[in-house]
C-alpha cells in the first residue's frame, strides 16, 4: 500500500501505521450495517453540472514563475532522476 | 479606544471616515501580535513591512480623495493554506517550507481589491488535517483562553489570532469543521459557508468536493462583512456558485419572529460534555426569546457521518496530494542510492514524500489510497459515498420543517494539548458535530453561547439550507444582540504573554 501511495515508510512507521490503520478501517466498517442496494453514490454535495469555457488563449505562467520553487531546474526544464533504470544509477 | 476594542465594522468605518488612519491601525495590531505571538504561536509568518506599506498606500489615497475599497485598513490574517504571491505558503508542512506561490488565491486577491491590509499566514494543521493544531509541522498553537490546551484545528491559528486581539478577523477553510470547532474553542464566531460560494482557487486543496473558505471574527455582523468580499463566481473554479451575492451586513436587521429552528435529541446522548449541554440549551432559550421557535427534529444517519467523512475525505486527499513529487515544487530528497525502489525517479518520489509529510498526513493518504485501490473500492469509497446521499437526505428532510438546526460544535471544550495525539480514532471523533455540514455540502456557523467554571468558551452551531447564510448570520447576529459571550476576552492574556525580542 504504500509503494502505492508513493511514500518510503520508515521501519519505526510501519508497526504504529499498521495498527492505527486498521483501528480506523475497523471503526468506519460501522458503514457496513447500512442497507445502501437502492441508493446512488454522491460524489459532489450540489449536483453541479459541467462547466465548459470558451476556449480562447489567455496569459499563463512565464517559465520563470513556474520553476521558481522547482527544487532543481536548468532555467527551462525541471530536473528529475533518471525515469528508467536501476535506482542508484543517478 | 484602542482599535482592538472596534468591532471590524467600526475599524472600517473609522479608517474611512479618517478618525483612524490605515497605519495607526495596522501598527497597533502588528504590536499585539509582536507581544503575543510568542506565547501562543498562532502566526507561521507576520509580513510587517509588507502590512505597514500597503496601510500607507491606503493613507495616501484617501487623503488625496481617491476612492477606498469596502474593508480599507482592515488588518486581516490568512490561513496558511491560501497561496498568497508575496509570501511563503507553507500549509504548515515540512514539504512546502520553502514553497512562493506564483499568484495570490482568489480569496486573497478580492480582500486586496476591497483595501484590506494582510499582515501574515496563520498556523494550522499540516495540510488542514487534524482537530487541534497539533499536526502543524511547525509547533502546536496555544488556547489564548488557557496556554495547555488546543486552540482546535485545523484553523487553530486563524482561531487564537482573533480570540487573542491579534486580528479583528482572519480567513480559515473547513473541510469537516476546521473553522467551526476552533471558533468553538477559542470564544469566536465563524462561519462555514456553502460549498461553492467562496472559490476555492488557490487553497491548497485536501478534499475538493468538502473544502470551503470563510471567515473568522468576534462577531457575525463582523463575518458577514468579510462574507460580502470574499464570496461569488470565479470562473477559475468550475465549482464555485454563481449566485448573486448579497449584502449581508444589510440584511441582519430582521427579526426572528417565526423562524422555526431544529434540535436533534441524539446530539445530547452519552459524550457530550454536561457543561457544553447546558450552554447550548440555554443557547435555544436565547433564540426563543428572540422570537424563533425550537423543534425536535430527526437525522437519522447523523451517527454515520464521522465514519463516512472518514473515508471521503482521505480518498480525495489521497489523490490531491499526488502532487507532491518532490519534482515541480516543494521538498526533495537528497538522492540515496537503494536497490529498493524500481528506478531513481520513483525513489525520489519516495523518500521526498517520506520526508516532506508529517504523520496524519502520511496515515489519510495511506487510508486513501487503501479505500480506492482495487477490490476495496466498492466497499470503501463507494459504500460511503452512498451513505454521504443518505445524510445529505437528512438535511433536505429535515429542511422541510425547519429553517435552521442548532447544536453544539464540539462535544467538549478546548482539551489539553497532548490529550488526543496518541490516538488518532480518538481525535477524528472531534468531529461528530461539524462533518455532516461539508458531506451535505450546506452552510453552517459557530459562535460562543456560554462559558465553563474552569472559564472555557462553549460553542453553539447553527447549520442552514444551501445558501442560507444570509439566515445564518442573522439569527447569529441577533443571538449576538441578546448576549456579550462574544465579546468576552482572555483574561490577563496581556500579562500572560512574554514579549518577543
Amino acid at each position: 500500500m504504500a509503494a502505492l501511495a508513493r511514500l518510503a515508510l520508515f521501519d519505526h512507521e510501519l508497526a504504529t501505521m499498521t495498527s492505527e490503520l486498521s483501528n480506523i478501517v475497523g471503526f468506519v466498517s460501522l458503514l457496513e450495517e447500512l442497507d445502501t442496494t437502492n441508493v446512488d453514490p454522491l460524489a459532489h454535495p450540489l449536483d453541479a453540472e459541467n462547466v465548459f469555457r470558451d476556449d480562447v488563449p489567455s496569459p499563463s505562467l512565464s517559465t520563470a514563475e513556474a520553476l521558481q520553487s522547482a527544487p532543481r531546474h536548468d532555467g527551462q526544464y525541471f530536473l528529475v532522476p533518471a525515469v528508467l533504470g536501476e535506482s542508484g544509477a543517478a | 479606544m484602542q482599535p482592538a476594542d472596534l468591532s471590524a465594522i467600526d475599524l472600517v468605518a473609522a479608517v474611512r471616515q479618517g478618525d483612524l488612519s490605515a497605519v495607526q491601525c495596522t501598527e497597533a495590531f502588528l504590536n499585539r501580535i509582536q507581544y503575543c505571538n510568542g506565547a501562543i504561536n498562532a502566526f507561521l509568518n507576520v509580513d510587517r513591512a509588507g502590512a505597514l506599506a500597503c496601510a500607507e498606500s491606503i493613507d495616501v489615497r484617501r487623503r488625496s480623495g481617491q476612492p477606498l475599497g469596502p474593508l480599507a485598513g482592515l488588518p486581516v490574517a490568512v490561513k496558511d493554506a491560501l497561496c498568497t504571491a508575496d509570501l511563503p505558503t507553507t500549509a504548515a508542512s515540512k514539504m512546502l517550507e520553502n514553497f512562493r506561490p506564483p499568484y495570490d488565491a482568489f480569496v486573497v486577491s478580492r480582500l486586496r481589491q476591497a483595501d484590506a491590509v494582510i499582515v501574515g499566514k496563520t498556523n494550522m494543521d499540516e495540510f488542514a488535517m487534524g482537530g487541534s493544531n497539533e499536526n502543524s509541522a511547525f509547533g502546536p498553537v496555544h488556547n489564548p483562553w488557557d496556554f495547555s490546551r488546543a486552540p482546535g484545528g485545523s484553523s487553530g491559528g486563524s482561531a487564537a489570532c482573533v480570540a487573542a486581539d491579534m486580528t479583528p478577523v482572519a480567513i480559515g477553510s473547513d473541510t469537516g469543521g476546521s473553522i467551526r470547532q476552533p471558533a468553538g474553542l477559542c470564544g469566536i464566531t465563524g462561519l462555514k459557508p456553502t460549498y461553492g460560494r467562496v472559490s476555492r482557487r488557490g487553497l491548497i486543496a485536501f478534499a475538493s468536493s468538502l473544502d470551503q473558505i470563510g471567515p473568522m471574527a468576534r462577531s457575525a455582523a463582523d463575518c458577514a462583512l468579510v462574507l460580502e468580499t470574499i464570496a461569488g463566481h470565479d470562473p477559475g473554479d468550475s465549482t464555485s456558485l454563481t449566485d448573486a451575492v448579497p449584502r449581508y451586513t444589510s440584511l441582519l436587521e430582521q427579526p426572528l419572529a417565526g423562524v422555526r429552528v431544529g434540535r436533534v435529541p441524539e446530539h445530547f446522548a452519552a459524550g457530550l460534555d454536561p457543561e457544553v449541554a447546558k450552554g447550548v440549551e440555554e443557547a435555544f432559550a436565547v433564540l426563543k426569546a428572540a422570537g424563533a421557535t425550537v423543534h425536535d427534529i430527526a437525522m437519522p444517519h447523523a451517527k454515520y457521518g464521522v465514519a463516512t467523512y472518514y473515508l471521503v475525505a482521505p480518498c480525495e486527499a489521497s489523490s490531491n496530494l499526488a502532487r507532491y513529487d518532490g519534482a515541480h515544487y516543494g521538498h526533495r530528497a537528497s538522492a540515496k542510492p537503494s536497490s529498493a525502489f524500481e528506478s531513481p525517479l520513483i525513489e525520489m518520489y519516495c523518500r521526498s514524500r517520506a520526508e516532506g509529510f508529517g504523520p496524519e498526513v502520511k496515515r489519510r493518504i495511506m487510508l486513501g489510497t487503501y479505500a480506492l485501490s482495487s477490490g476495496y473500492y466498492d466497499a470503501y469509497y463507494a459504500k460511503a459515498l452512498k451513505v454521504r446521499r443518505l445524510i445529505r437526505q437528512d438535511y433536505l428532510d429535515a429542511f422541510e420543517h425547519v429553517d435552521l438546526i442548532g447544536g453544539p460544535v464540539s462535544a467538549t471544550p478546548a482539551f489539553k494539548l497532548g490529550e488526543k495525539t496518541g490516538d488518532p480514532l480518538a481525535m477524528y471523533l472531534v468531529d461528530l458535530y461539524t462533518v455532516s455540514t461539508n458531506l451535505a455540502g450546506v452552510g453552517g456557523i459557530s459562535f460562543p453561547c456560554g462559558f465553563t467554571k474552569s472559564g472555557l468558551p462553549i460553542g453553539f452551531q447553527l447549520q442552514a439550507p444551501a445558501l442560507g447564510e444570509p439566515l445564518l448570520l442573522r439569527a447569529s447576529d441577533r443571538f449576538q444582540r441578546l448576549t456579550d459571550w462574544h465579546l468576552r476576552r482572555p483574561p490577563n492574556l496581556t500579562a500572560l504573554c512574554t514579549p518577543k525580542g
